[in-house]
């Protein structure tokens, strides 16, 4: 059995879908000033279709909302009704086509072409069209002419398309008393996100994002984000990132309640080869890199990326794995590289004729063998950063070779690094 | 005891024929440097490398030669960088996949350097992990236990990832399956003395000396101006 309230003016219509889920949680918002709801077992409740229609005008009545409310044995059956009658309509079962008869066709909301069509034969009403023979209908309207006949004999079928809540996926945990070590919480985070967990995965979702967010003592807040580069569904990995998380950046207070929400998304679908590359895990690494960070910091792992610039030395650090391009790059052969000082050493250098020819920094010291340069670079001038320098490179009578750079500013030198 | 007799007295032992059953062969991840791979085949996967030798005698060219060779076969690298040396610039140079490298920078501190290459280790999926202690204090490499070196060395055993370590002199004794000793030859120079004169790249010496067999190689790595 299905019912259908339909608004009778329209500043009823934005109560209407709330006061349907009063009822049954399967309701379906078939038009703005129109819902149709599933009243099946409601008898168990209510009674028959006569108590659970004044059930339905009793509450529409309280909520000071003018609805026409009609229930019919399927939803467009119970639409028609509600449409068409004023007050409650009670569509008898298997009677419909009677009970519906009077109905004009404009109830139906035919296409213009059909609506002009039916109006030159004369057929104005429900019951006419109803009494139109059906395999006529399919060869001078086509489908939708059948569809309009069911509609009119009150015998069209077809699913209610019920309201879908919101995905949320969030637990939330008030404590009975203040938690102030992180150990404690963790057994408690577990504990919400095994709840997730099982909840993603029971709709055949995965997680690329969690956040935290705890309520501190004071009336403080504490939100952390934690984002995955691929979508995940393991419990242990999520509480140990959160953990590693938590630990690099600890509440400033005791935690009297968490929220955890995670964002649904579908699931990372791969399929291993037998011919493709070793490649780290993305679980694993994404745990990796966490641990990682809590050892040496968060800005000194990733990857690097060289900056558009001739400045010494630019690049950054970008998070690993983010941007693996797949196309091989050419090997170009054994390079000299430089290993860079970082700060550079300054250093005293001896210059005759314009030439180095003595070096002293921190661990380096010796006549210079041989030097080329200089090379002269210098950038950034219509910054407020500018740079301008010499540079030079250096071989020491024991045979190592060293860049060894002269600021235009100061002139002071430096050893940038060594070649190797 | 002849090897027949032998053979059946142990045969009789464990009560079933019995067969000699050879290791497999070490796979190899060849360094890109064909004087070197044609010596010494690459560098062991599954096993410790150490690569040796003091400030410019091309051991940062030989370990950016090898993870560019790795990043063109598509496999990830991870530097440790325990002095924060490595030159983003000079590796796109040698053709190093940045994209593909994990760079993580330990501040001069080995201790974290060792944490981080068990870390990288134990998370599997590299196909060349360097652990670079070529600038660190000579101090603080020997205060490394042989403990750790073994640790990493059983944590690298029967995978794909080629585990090599930078440094001046070796330290890591037994657990190194390969230690490679480089030196400088001689620096190329272009161009008369006075002016116009381009250091064009130096020439390096390579002698195998872990497994112990005389092997000598030298390559030439260019400069990048």
């Amino acid at each position: 059995m299905y019912g259908c309230l339909h608004a009778a003016e329209p500043e009823s219509a934005a109560s209407l879908v709330a006061l349907a889920q009063r009822f049954s949680p399967r309701v379906e918002a078939t038009a703005p000033d129109t819902v149709t709801l599933d009243i099946a077992g409601l008898e168990l409740l209510y009674g028959g279709p006569h108590e659970i229609a004044a059930a339905l005008a009793r509450t529409a009545a309280r909520w000071r909302i003018r609805a026409n409310i009609a229930i019919a044995s399927n939803p467009d059956a119970a639409i028609c009704a509600a449409r068409g009658f004023a007050g409650l309509s009670l569509v008898p079962a298997g009677d419909e086509a009677r009970f519906l008869g009077p109905l004009p066709l404009e109830a139906l909301h035919p296409s213009p072409e059909i609506a002009d069509l039916l109006a030159r034969w004369g057929i104005r009403r429900f019951r006419e069209l109803a009494a139109l023979p059906e395999r006529g209908l399919v060869e001078r309207l086509g489908p939708e002419g059948v569809r309009l006949h069911k509609l009119a004999r009150g015998v069209f079928e077809r699913p209610l398309v019920p309201l879908e809540e919101p995905l949320e996926f969030v637990e939330r945990l008030e404590f009975d008393y203040p938690v102030e070590q992180l150990e404690p919480l963790s057994f408690l985070l577990a504990r919400m996100l095994n709840t997730l967990v099982a909840r993603l995965g029971s709709r055949a979702l995965a997680t690329n994002e969690l956040r935290l967010a705890l309520k501190l003592e004071g009336g403080g807040a504490h939100e952390r984000v934690i984002r995955m580069p691929v979508p995940m569904l393991d419990a242990r990995v999520f509480l140990k990132l959160l953990q590693l998380d938590l630990e690099a950046h600890p509440p400033q207070a005791a935690i009297l309640g968490a929220l955890l929400e995670a964002m649904p998304v579908k699931p990372r679908a791969a399929q291993a080869g037998l011919f493709i590359p070793l490649a780290p895990e993305p679980e694993k690494l994404e745990v990796t890199l966490a641990r990682l960070a809590a050892v040496v910091g968060e800005g000194n792992v990733g990857s690097p990326e060289l900056l558009d610039t001739h400045r010494p030395d630019a690049f950054r650090m970008r998070r690993f794995g983010e941007a693996a391009s797949g196309a091989p790059v050419a090997c170009a052969g054994p390079r000299m590289a430089l290993r860079v000082f970082r700060p550079a050493r300054p250093a005293q250098v001896a210059v005759v004729k314009d030439r180095p020819v003595y070096l002293r920094a921190e661990g380096i010291r010796g006549s210079v063998a041989g030097a080329a340069g200089p090379w002269r670079t210098s950038g950034d001038w219509w910054t407020q950063t500018p740079w301008a320098r010499d540079e030079w490179d250096v071989a020491l009578a024991d045979g190592a070779l060293y860049r060894i750079v002269r600021e235009h500013a100061g002139g002071r030198w430096f050893v940038e690094g060594s070649y190797d | 005891m002849g090897t027949a007799a032998l053979r059946k007295h142990l045969e009789t032992i464990t009560g079933g024929p019995f067969a000699w059953r050879s290791w497999p062969e070490t796979e190899l991840l060849p360094t890109g440097i064909p004087e070197v791979d044609a010596r010494a085949g690459g560098l062991p996967r599954g096993a410790l490398t150490e690569i040796c030798g003091p400030a410019s005698s091309g051991r940062t060219s030989l370990m950016l030669a090898a993870m560019a060779r790795a990043g063109a076969c598509r496999e990830y690298c991870a530097l440790i960088d325990t002095a924060g040396v490595f030159d983003p610039r000079s590796a796109a140079e040698a053709g190093v996949a940045l994209d593909r490298l994990l760079w993580v920078r330990c501040g001069g501190d080995a201790e974290k350097a060792l944490k981080a290459a068990d870390l990288i280790v134990q998370g599997g999926g590299f196909g060349l992990v360097v652990l670079d202690l070529g600038d660190t204090p000579s101090s603080s490499v020997r205060r490394i236990s042989m403990t750790s070196w073994f640790r990493l060395r059983r944590a690298v055993e029967h995978t794909r990832t080629v585990l090599a370590a930078v440094e001046c002199i070796p330290h890591a004794g037994t657990c190194a399956s390969l230690v490679l000793e480089l030196r400088r030859a001689e620096a190329g120079w272009s161009g008369a003395p006075g002016c116009s004169r381009l250091l064009e790249g130096m020439r390096v010496e390579v002698e195998r000396r872990k497994p112990v067999g005389q092997l000598r190689a030298s390559f030439a790595a260019l400069a990048v101006r």
